[in-house]
């Protein structure tokens, strides 16, 4: 178990460095804060995605996990500080809010997709409509990201007539179709029946070797130990502690790592 | 039942009234001999009272002279018209208000569905209260009160008020000028066709140019534009004229212009007012019932506002909506025979009233009244089993 | 940002929002002036608000006839109400034509009713299962000869002198209850596999659900008679009831079709493992929990009942509408100018609280089903 994980981290690890000298950073947070109403949900967020990074984001229920990542296509708002995505800082500017969304696609923990579409029209609705894509290349898009998450045979088909997996990896194909320089998944595994789960991961894996940028909320330790460049434990909607996988998992430095560790993989 | 001992292998025998599918033809045997015998001992009775009544049956009578006067149709009346002209005019006066009483009931009710989930507080207060009241308070009631207590309390005739365009509303209902285009305007119309046509071949382009250069074409504002511009355009060149001829008031009424009657039109303002609120609810619910998480997807694709809810939110509300919202324009159909109570003349007053009084024939007339609904009611649910077949989500 | 990790060594604690969340500034600016849109919204609403509300004030108590005003001075106002019209006419409208010295009978039985209704309302109140008993099968024989009269020296009372809110609440009780029994067989035999009692099912249903009730009633006032042995008369409540009953069931089958298809296959296998039989399988496992589910759907029958029974005119009864229409049409010494009015408005307050408290009670039993079954 822990030995591919050792191997995929350290050159995880490298790319990251490689990018984060090079290029300007994919996501930066600096000390932001959000409340539903009175309730101060997010505390002093401050985070850097370099290009290229994988980061996975673990913690309790309700510690704002969700609302972290749904801060980053703003699909929530946030109060205070600022969030800067592909060096657009996103404000109440509608036109850089499209702009930042057409570059980062998001995966839901409960599919989302539109069950009037038939798997292709899923995947062309927004190349077509957003980016202004000819229906023939769209479709020809979809098709070999459909390949990629291994379901071609069912692009004619209604997600309704799909598993739970095959319709979480039509999701991240749609997604993959608007051609996202970072993805962003929310618990995309825990919808899910167990033998299925397997199958999304091994999806999410393979962007990740072929250098995707992401932010992942889950539960899987073992795709955090295997993909990820860094670990995120937020508790109380702030960040507790971080780390590279390796350290996290067998170093947690503060009580409340520990405790969720010891809990989660008993 | 004879295969049981027709099997070499015969099953040990059961008491026969055991056996399920006996049992079964048992059941039905009694229940259907009792409803026959039902039917004959009512038969039986009706034709007996009616021979005491010295009452003859048949639909002879719709081909004799009605002799009443009906006060609003569209077909040609006169009293010396048939029982059966008088079913035709009363399918007529219920099909018109019908048709323009869901026109309304759609627009409005659709409006304040809309309103009701309106993030502002004032407008879904004043549209929830609209729908709590309106739908509390029987349609009846509401009818009597636009016509007894709102159109009937108009000034006479000759105190009419006076509305803009040469209009004038009084008791006797809501009289405006009647426009009476000349030869010429056939043009228009022409061109009003083409403009069409044309909107819809330009719907067709620019989809297929979309297709095939992802390019975007302002479809909705250039298709308003040609139906406006090409039809003004006709009516100028060719020199068309519209004359109006306007009510003028004579002796005891208006004479000439269109005439409204108070009937119509409280029956008009009750039906659409009632069933606007039924299909506010109806389009409420069907736009909750589309998952949030549906909008999320359309807005993390980049989706902007407008294509989110034409590609992605309507299409699902309307799958949700459209089959109650059927049934609420049957409902108003069928509620359109409440116009009896104030002397409409749609086919309940005219044929179940009117006519049944003066021909005896009961049963006959209350039979063709009820026809005609069951057809509406057929034809309806004949077009919804196909549009629910059509758009029914696939699962698994 | 490190890369060797980072702890945070304090936690941050939670500070109020930089704008203020509550007050109400704060709830106008979400509420009413979100956008420019919004904006313009409110200033549209509250015009249409300053148009409509000021003006019905002022009809039904600004400007109004109190109900010990006099008719005179109804007839010297021109924008108020005439509430002193309903008020003495108020026996009509809820009694009818009802014997004036004999109204405490209507009034025991109107008391009575609610004494053994509104408990079987309250989910919380125990002995269900007599006071739906006494309320289906003892009241309705004692509130009859109550009403009607002619036994143990009660003076006789023919139907054709009860009217007003009173035939109202009779007809809708009477037919609901009735419809409800005929209702249920009807969705069991829509869902029978027996085909000639499917056929007569669904052609009852059908065919009812697709004319109006007012042809229906028609058809109970003129053909009814018709139908029965020569020489035998039909009282005209009872044609009433009939029709009405005959409409209401086939909807309620509907209502209770819907409840059964909502019962889990696993429940008709489970009770037929059992070894029970079929109405035994009904009366037990199925029905129980099929109307239990439909208590919001029967409700809002009932609600449409209770707004149909004022079309009983047909057959000749006066309910409470057209105890308010006759009066407005023949009671001279009362005309004014608001006269008809106000009576069709007091008609509209009476029918509106009954139906509106009924769909917040269905409301309130859907809410409470809801969360019965999650947990
Ligand atoms: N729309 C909302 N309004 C108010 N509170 C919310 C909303 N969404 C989430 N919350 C609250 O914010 C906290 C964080 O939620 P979330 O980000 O979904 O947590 P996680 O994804 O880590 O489980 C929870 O306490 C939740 O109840
Ligand atoms: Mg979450």
């Amino acid at each position: 178990m822990s030995e591919p994980s050792q191997t995929t981290a350290a050159s995880g690890q490298a790319t990251r460095q490689d990018k984060a000298t090079s290029t300007k950073p994919a996501i930066e947070i600096i000390g932001m804060h959000k409340w539903y109403g009175d309730f101060h949900v997010l505390r002093d967020i401050n985070l850097t995605v370099g290009d290229g990074e994988r980061i996975v984001i673990a913690g309790p229920s309700g510690s704002g996990k969700s609302t972290l990542i749904r801060c980053v296509n703003r699909l929530e708002e946030h109060q205070e500080g600022q969030i800067i995505v592909n060096g657009v800082e996103l404000t109440a500017d509608l036109k850089r809010i499209d702009e930042v969304r057409r570059e980062v696609g998001m995966v839901f923990q409960h599919f989302n997709l539109f069950p009037h579409l038939t798997i292709l029209q899923n995947l062309t609705l927004a190349p077509i409509w957003v980016r202004g894509t000819p229906k023939a290349a769209a479709e020809a898009t979809a098709m070999h990201y459909l390949e990629r998450v291994k379901i071609p045979e069912q692009a004619n088909k209604f997600p309704g007539q799909l598993s739970g997996g095959q319709q979480q990896r039509v999701a991240i194909a749609r997604s993959l179709c608007m051609q996202p320089r970072i993805m962003l998944f929310d618990e995309p595994t825990s919808a899910l029946d167990p033998e299925m789960v397997k199958e999304v991961l091994d999806v999410m894996i393979s962007l990740a070797e072929e250098g995707m940028t992401m932010i992942c909320v889950t539960h899987e330790m073992g795709f955090a130990r295997q993909v990820a460049d860094r670990v995120i434990f937020m508790d109380q909607g702030q960040i507790i502690e971080q780390n590279e996988p390796e350290q996290f998992f067998s170093n947690p430095q503060h009580e409340r790592t520990k405790l969720f560790l010891s809990q989660i993989l008993h | 039942m004879t295969a049981l001992d027709a099997g070499p292998t015969e099953a040990p025998r059961t008491f026969f009234f055991n056996d399920p599918v006996i049992r079964g033809i048992v059941y039905q045997i009694v229940v259907g001999l009792i409803l026959v015998s039902f039917i004959a001992w009512i038969i039986g009775n009706t034709a007996a009272n009616l021979a005491a009544q010295n009452k003859t049956t048949g639909f002879d009578f719709l081909w004799k002279t009605a002799g009443f006067d009906i006060s609003f149709s569209l077909l040609p009346w006169s009293r010396a018209s048939t029982y059966w002209q008088a079913f035709l005019v009363g399918i007529t006066n219920t099909l018109l208000v019908a048709f323009i009483g869901i026109v309304v009931a759609t627009i409005l009710g659709f409006t304040i569905g809309i309103a009701r989930l309106s993030s502002n507080f004032i407008i879904s207060s004043l549209a929830t209260v609209y729908v709590e009241t309106i739908r509390n308070i029987p349609l009846l009631l509401q009818l009597f009160f636009w016509y007894f207590a709102v159109l009937k309390t108009m000034p006479a005739v000759r105190d009419s008020y006076e509305l803009p365009l040469d209009s004038f509303i009084n008791q006797r209902g809501i009289f405006f000028p009647q426009p009476l285009p000349d030869a010429q305007f056939g043009f228009v119309w022409i061109g009003l066709a083409v403009a069409i046509v044309g909107v819809l071949v330009l719907r067709r382009w620019a989809r297929k140019r979309l297709e095939a250069t992802g390019q975007r074409f302002p479809v909705f504002l250039t298709s308003l534009a040609v139906l406006l511009v090409l039809p003004a355009l006709v009516w100028l060149i060719s020199g068309a004229q519209v004359a109006f001829d306007p009510p003028v008031l004579g002796r005891f009424n208006f004479e000439g212009g269109v005439q409204l009657p108070p009937e119509f039109l409280a029956l008009l303002f009750g039906l659409s007012i009632y069933t606007a609120s039924f299909i506010a609810e109806t389009v409420r619910g069907g736009i909750q019932a589309v998952n949030h998480g549906q909008t999320e997807a359309a807005q993390s694709l980049g989706l902007k506002e407008g294509d989110r809810l034409r590609l992605v939110i309507v299409p699902q509300a309307m799958r949700v909506i459209v089959p109650p919202l059927t049934s609420q324009y049957l409902n108003l159909t069928k509620n359109s025979s409440l116009g009896a109570a104030i002397g409409y003349p749609e086919l309940v007053n005219v044929f179940s009233g009117t006519a049944l009084n003066q021909t005896g024939r009961a049963i006959e007339c209350i039979a063709l009244t009820m026809l005609v609904y069951l057809i509406l009611s057929l034809l309806t649910s004949a077009i919804m089993n196909w549009y629910n077949a059509r758009v029914t989500l696939v699962e698994r | 940002m490190t890369d060797t990790g980072y702890v945070r060594s304090e936690l941050v604690a939670a500070k109020p929002a930089p704008n203020p969340t509550s007050g109400a500034v704060v709830w106008a600016k979400k509420n009413l002036f979100a956008t420019p849109m919004d904006a313009l919204l409110t200033a549209f609403g509250v015009l249409f608000l300053l148009w409509v509300v000021p003006p019905f004030f002022n009809f039904v108590l600004g400007h109004a006839v109190g109900p010990m005003g006099t008719v005179e001075e109804c007839r010297a106002i021109t924008a108020g109400a005439c509430w002193a019209y309903v008020y003495n006419e108020m026996e009509f409208f809820i009694y009818g034509f009802y014997d004036i010295p004999q109204l405490w009978r209507p009034n025991i039985v109107f008391a009575l009713g609610a004494l053994l209704f509104v408990p079987l309302l309250i989910p919380k109140l125990p002995f269900k299962r007599i006071n739906a008993l006494l309320f289906l099968f003892v009241y309705p024989v004692v509130a009859y000869f109550l009403l009607a009269g002619g036994v143990f020296g009660l003076s006789e009372m023919p139907t054709e002198k009860w009217g007003g809110l009173l035939v109202t609440l009779i007809i809708s009780v009477v037919g609901i209850t009735l419809a409800f029994p005929l209702g249920i067989v009807l969705a069991l035999g829509r869902q029978s596999t027996l085909p000639v009692i499917k056929t007569i099912c669904v052609t009852f249903i059908e065919l009812i659900r697709s004319v109006p009730l007012i042809t229906i009633l028609f058809m109970a006032s003129i053909m009814l008679p018709l139908f029965m042995p020569q020489g035998m008369t039909v009282d005209k409540l009872l044609r009433a009831l009939v029709g009405v009953t005959l409409f209401t069931s086939a909807y309620l089958a509907e209502v209770v079709r819907g409840g059964l298809q909502a019962i889990p296959r696993g429940q008709y296998e489970a009770a037929a493992s059992l070894g029970l039989g079929y109405w035994q399988r009904m009366y037990f496992i199925i029905l129980p929990q099929a109307l239990k589910h439909v208590i919001p759907g029967i409700v809002n029958s009932f609600i449409a009942l209770f707004k149909d029974t004022s079309l009983v005119y047909i057959v000749g009864m006066k309910d409470l509408l057209e105890a308010v229409k006759t009066k407005n049409d023949s009671a001279l010494e009362w005309q004014s100018a608001n006269t008809a009015t106000t009576g069709y408005l007091f008609a509209a307050i009476v029918f509106w609280a009954f139906c509106f408290s009924m769909s917040r009670y269905s409301m309130f039993m859907e809410r409470r089903l809801n969360t019965g079954h999650k947990r």
